[in-house]
């Protein structure tokens, strides 16, 4: 594939004697939405992790563009500028406001001008639908919308991909909508997102591609419709069996 | 040194108000508690309020009661207007070791949780062989054993020695702050392209300063109590006033007397002010959860 913009080659990692990825071959096209599902342990979280190197894989290699992520001479600050990333427990600064969250990446590592990082602040929190929450701290905050002040801090650094780790699994029903809409408009816009959700709401309106991973192996991938209509795998159609 | 350090995360206590119910931990949400010599107050135990109040208003009414209704009345006039001016000293040598042990408490937490081996084996071996040295003996070895060397005065040495023996146990309290904090906080940083050194500066150290404040505020109260040891050193503190007053006149019992009396003062004092301290970022940090 020659326009993938992550590229995963037989990545392989292991926790002491766990082995939670055991050879992992993925790559994900410009553009491309993707959806990994598997049971917890499945190793799809430590591949999201990879991917901007907050874990290292054993063995393997990963290419974002251009750049390999797991050699040891990556530029992987670099690398981080333009890979997103949404956490489950969003992991927003709790002493800083949202839009303060939002600018204060822009400001010290792409060195804008604090005007201009303030203004683009204020403009993703009205994308996100918070324009009214600029200078309320994370606590003052519903999960909700913790987690879209979460993406739209992500978004400030102008990321070419966003990872989603889990971005809904901490959130009280009602404030899932709110945040997969947020993640619906940037898929339609365009955005390249690797997400790991059991969303099958999410998957089928916005998913290119659902990847089911088991046990450290990706098992089948195919678009939404199809694997969770047609699983070809014992394994997928199990596993659907228990989350639809 | 009978500081005792313990870190933990928050155990479920009853709450003050007797609901007996503590509010969840949060992800990463740790106290420190450090139990040191004094008591710490918390304003809604009414008992150990009580017994901060008798010992605080007891002593500042001992102090009174002697210099104005005591039959020695005259000497404790003559005590009380010696020693205080011992009390510059106190607070020089105490507030100057504070500041030095900071800075070098910071560095040697920062150096604690370092992941280069060298840096994190010199902060270990600096902890451990401050802590397992007594402070007087601290004091005497940069007054006695390296005065020829160094050429200090009495209170540089002071403040050197305790400022390098504070410096271990604030770099305890600093580690133990910093690590307090969710490690989903330095992934945020970096992930969002930041280097290590400003996810510190940032975000990691702005938190750790609230939990770390109270101990801090406890390091303070012992290091006062502790700078009375460099009486010994030529430092004209409060200890040594009294000494020095005592061994002119013989008035031993009431030199001393008023000693106590001006430390447990300060002392009290400082605890109710750490105390009060501690309830509020306990409370501010419930607020919204």
């Amino acid at each position: 594939m020659g326009n993938a913009i992550i590229r995963i080659k037989d990545a392989r990692k292991s926790f002491g004697a766990v082995q939670a990825l055991r050879g992992v071959d993925l790559e994900i096209a410009k553009g491309e939405v993707v959806l990994v599902i598997g049971p917890s342990g499945s190793g799809k979280s430590t591949l999201l992790r990879c991917v901007n190197r907050l874990e290292h894989l054993d063995s393997g290699e990963i290419w974002v563009e251009e750049d390999c992520v797991t050699s040891p001479h990556a530029n992987i600050r670099k690398i981080r500028e333009e890979v997103g990333m949404v956490f489950q427990s969003f992991n927003l600064f709790p002493h800083l406001t949202a839009a303060h969250n939002i600018s204060l990446s822009p400001l010290i590592v792409l060195r804008q001008d604090k005007a201009e990082a303030e203004r683009r602040a204020r403009d993703l929190l009205t994308r996100v639908g918070l324009a009214d929450k600029a200078l309320s701290y994370p606590e003052q905050l519903s999960g909700g919308q913790q987690q879209r002040v979460a993406i739209a801090r992500a978004l400030a650094m102008q990321p070419k991909i966003m990872l989603f780790d889990e971005p809904t699994s901490a959130l009280d029903p009602e404030m899932i909508k709110e945040v997969l809409d947020v993640m619906l408009d940037l898929a339609k816009e365009g955005m390249t997102m690797m997400v790991v959700s059991h969303e099958m709401g999410f998957a089928r309106a916005a998913a290119d591609r659902v990847v089911f991973m088991d046990e450290g192996l990706i098992i089948e991938a195919a678009p939404p419709d199809e694997l969770f209509s047609h699983p070809k795998e014992e394994r997928t159609r199990r596993f659907l069996d228990h989350i639809l | 040194m009978s500081d005792f350090l313990k870190i933990g995360k928050r155990k479920p206590t009853p709450a003050p108000d007797g609901s007996g119910s503590a509010p969840p931990p949060a992800h990463g949400d740790f106290t420190i508690n450090v139990t040191d010599g004094t008591l710490i107050p918390s304003t809604g135990d009414k008992s150990i309020l009580s017994a901060w109040n008798i010992s605080f208003f007891g002593a500042i009414a001992a102090i009174v009661l002697l210099r104005f209704a005591s039959p020695e009345k005259n000497v404790y006039r003559d005590v009380l207007n010696v020693v205080p001016s011992g009390l510059a000293a106190t607070f020089g040598v105490t507030l100057a070791s504070i500041a030095f042990a900071l800075v070098l408490g910071l560095l040697a937490g920062l150096g604690r949780i370092a992941r280069t081996k060298p840096i994190n084996l010199i902060a270990t071996v600096y902890v451990e062989v401050i802590r397992g040295i007594p402070l007087l003996v601290q004091l005497f070895y940069i007054y006695y054993a390296l005065g020829p060397l160094l050429h200090l005065k009495g209170p540089a040495s002071a403040i050197m020695a305790m400022s390098i023996c504070y410096g271990a146990y604030m770099g305890e309290i600093f580690r133990a702050g910093i690590q307090s904090i969710n490690k989903g906080q330095m992934e945020a940083a970096l992930a969002l392209g930041m280097s290590r050194t400003q996810a510190l500066w940032r975000i990691i150290l702005p938190q750790t300063v609230k939990v770390i404040l109270p101990p801090i505020g406890n390091e303070f109260i012992a290091l006062l109590k502790d700078s009375s040891l460099v009486s010994i050193l030529a430092v004209a503190d409060l200890l040594r006033r009294g000494r020095e007053y005592a061994s002119t006149t013989f008035n031993y019992l009431q030199s001393f007397t008023i000693v106590a009396l001006i430390y447990l003062i300060m002392t009290l004092f400082f605890s109710r002010l750490v105390g009060i301290m501690e309830t509020r970022l306990r409370n501010h940090g419930q607020r919204h959860n």
